[in-house]
């Protein structure tokens, strides 16, 4: 089967990120920037799939600058066959994402989609569900383990208070949570190879894909600060503020 | 104007989270009526007729949405929805699954997880993991919204009389099947609506050593979590994780043993109304959030306080 995984170019996840003085948004420049998390487990999965057989062709898909060629190119030295950039320097939402990503699906044909959960600079959570929404796919989020069983594919996907597992028809979406693998490092043979490998550009324009949105960021702040408390000398006097002082026991 | 919220429940009972929401629909203001779509879920539909503030209650009780399957339940909620100016969910892993599939059957954009109503349109929600709030406005014809509970103050479980509607049609779609569900059993409170936490960090060295914070939570009738670091150390599940990729809380009282706090841990519980850190560093920079921090070892700290609670 052919496997499309879909990354996004985000801040890096130790950066403290801060708010730009005229409240537009975050300040980004000079910022270190990588893959998003959940988009390096959605790749390894896919090449694990195919180190095992299961997977004939893993195809790496982003959305953005030109910039996000970086993240392709690791997502190539990981293991990924080929790469698709949709270029497009607009900040675009999770259904403008959604709706490229279904006409690269109906290009590619894919058996499997796999992306992360959420994109950790919006923290959206919405373009996995929305792009099998758009394409009729069952979906199976928030997954710790997928397993193909001819043409259906077992999800167990982290919920509240436990795990769930579902069975889906194949062309199906997966969403990765943390649990699903530990991603692996790229090697320098693999980093050189992926240089060679293949990377098409497209437009949205050329995709046929209207991006408009209906929402509007009207500014972006700092959240409320919290101030560091006191210290306090023993478990006793712990107790003793706890139950005086705040009274929440 | 009217509002639907979807009820988070198991069947049998109404999850908190719905009051929360509904809440967040009183504020953006019009009539709310709730969904209720489930299998013999006859129960859940009485608690939400009673839910304070709630017109009407929805209910869709069919084999089809027995397992709150998102592929069955977003065709029936964006039928329904077409006929409201919001749809609003819980940002539970039930309603994060259902809610964007909806949207984009509606065609219009969601906003996730607001800590904030401004007014009907316009909305604040966290993001960057919360080192950021954004105000967002949106112009779309139904405003798709999931809304994170710790903002909002819940609406009282009952003196609402709301009347009861069955709805006939059924929606399957035939793509997906409920195998199973493992759900841990604990006579704890669910963390995101518990009053008390009680979490535990790398600090805590291994898994057995969470039940010393077992025992802190038992005389607090707490809920017990745990970090990010303690979860990928593989100490506890992640279902235990608080933080920006776990569980958001907001409890009065949340106890930090052994984090350290990482900005990505803090997302998840810096709302809380008093914190306190127990932590041998004292450089730990989850110090600079704390209301009461004891510097100390946590082996020797944690069975004491049990003992003096």
């Amino acid at each position: 089967m052919k496997i499309l995984v879909a990354v996004k170019r985000v801040v890096d996840y130790n950066v403290k990120v801060r708010v730009k003085a005229d409240g537009s948004g975050v300040d980004l420049a000079n910022v270190k920037m990588a893959m998003n998390p959940f988009c390096e487990i959605a790749v390894e999965e896919a090449v694990r799939l195919k180190e095992k057989g299961i997977a004939s062709e893993v195809v790496v898909v982003s959305i953005g600058s030109s910039a996000a060629q970086e993240q392709l190119r690791t997502a190539l030295a990981l293991g990924a066959d080929r790469a698709v950039l949709v270029e497009s320097n607009d900040e675009l939402g999770p259904l403008a994402v959604a709706k490229l990503l279904k006409a690269v699906v109906d290009k590619e044909q894919p058996q499997l989609v796999i992306l992360g959960k959420q994109a950790i600079d919006s923290d959206n959570n919405q373009t996995g569900q929305m792009l099998a929404a758009l394409c009729g796919f069952a979906q199976g989020t928030f997954a710790s383990r997928v397993e193909v069983a001819g043409d259906q594919l077992n999800v167990t996907r982290e919920i509240d208070g436990g795990l769930q597992t579902v069975a889906l028809k194949l062309p199906a979406i997966v969403t990765t949570d943390l649990r699903l693998n530990e991603p692996r490092y790229a090697s320098l043979p693999n980093i050189m190879k992926a240089k060679k490998k293949p990377l098409d550009v497209v437009t949205p324009d050329a995709l046929g894909v209207s991006t408009a949105s209906t929402v509007k960021v009207l500014k972006v702040e700092a959240p409320a600060a919290r101030s560091a408390g006191i210290k306090v000398g023993s478990v006793a006097e712990l107790v003793e503020k706890l139950k005086n002082e705040a009274k929440v026991i | 104007m009217a509002i639907l919220v979807l009820a988070e429940h198991n069947n049998a009972a109404l999850a908190a989270a719905t009051l929360n929401t509904v809440s967040a629909a009183q504020q953006i203001g019009g009539d709310i009526h709730v969904l209720v779509a489930g299998a013999g879920c006859a129960a859940v539909a009485t608690a939400a007729a009673q839910v304070a503030g709630v017109a009407k209650v929805l209910v869709a009780d069919h084999a089809a949405y027995a397992n709150q399957l998102p592929e069955n339940l977003a065709l029936l909620i964006a039928e329904l929805g077409k006929n409201y100016s919001h749809v609003l969910a819980a940002a539970t892993t039930n309603g994060k699954n259902v809610l964007p599939r909806v949207a984009a059957l509606l065609d219009v954009d969601q906003i996730s997880e607001i800590v904030k109503v401004i007014d009907a349109d316009t909305f604040q929600r966290p993001i960057y993991a919360g080192n950021a709030i954004a105000t967002v406005q949106s112009s779309a014809a139904v405003k798709v919204i999931s809304v994170r509970g710790t903002g909002f103050d819940a609406v009282a479980a009952s003196g609402g009389s709301a009347s009861i509607e069955a709805i006939a049609s059924v929606t399957d779609a035939g793509i997906s099947a409920f195998v199973g569900e493992e759900v841990a059993k604990s006579e704890r409170p669910e963390l995101t609506s518990a009053k008390v936490i009680v979490s535990g960090g790398r600090g805590m060295q291994n898994g057995d050593n969470f039940q010393l914070l077992y025992g802190v939570a038992d005389k607090l009738g707490a809920a017990v979590g745990a970090s990010r670091a303690a979860v990928d150390a593989g100490f506890v599940p992640n279902d235990m994780q608080v933080g920006q990729t776990g569980k958001i809380v907001a409890p009065q009282l949340y106890i930090a043993v052994g984090i350290s706090g990482a900005i990505q841990h803090l997302a998840g519980m810096k709302d809380s109304k008093v914190i306190v850190a127990i932590n041998k560093d004292e450089e730990a920079p989850i110090f600079q959030v704390a209301d009461y921090g004891l510097v100390g070892d946590l082996f020797e700290a944690v069975p004491e306080l049990e003992a003096q609670l």
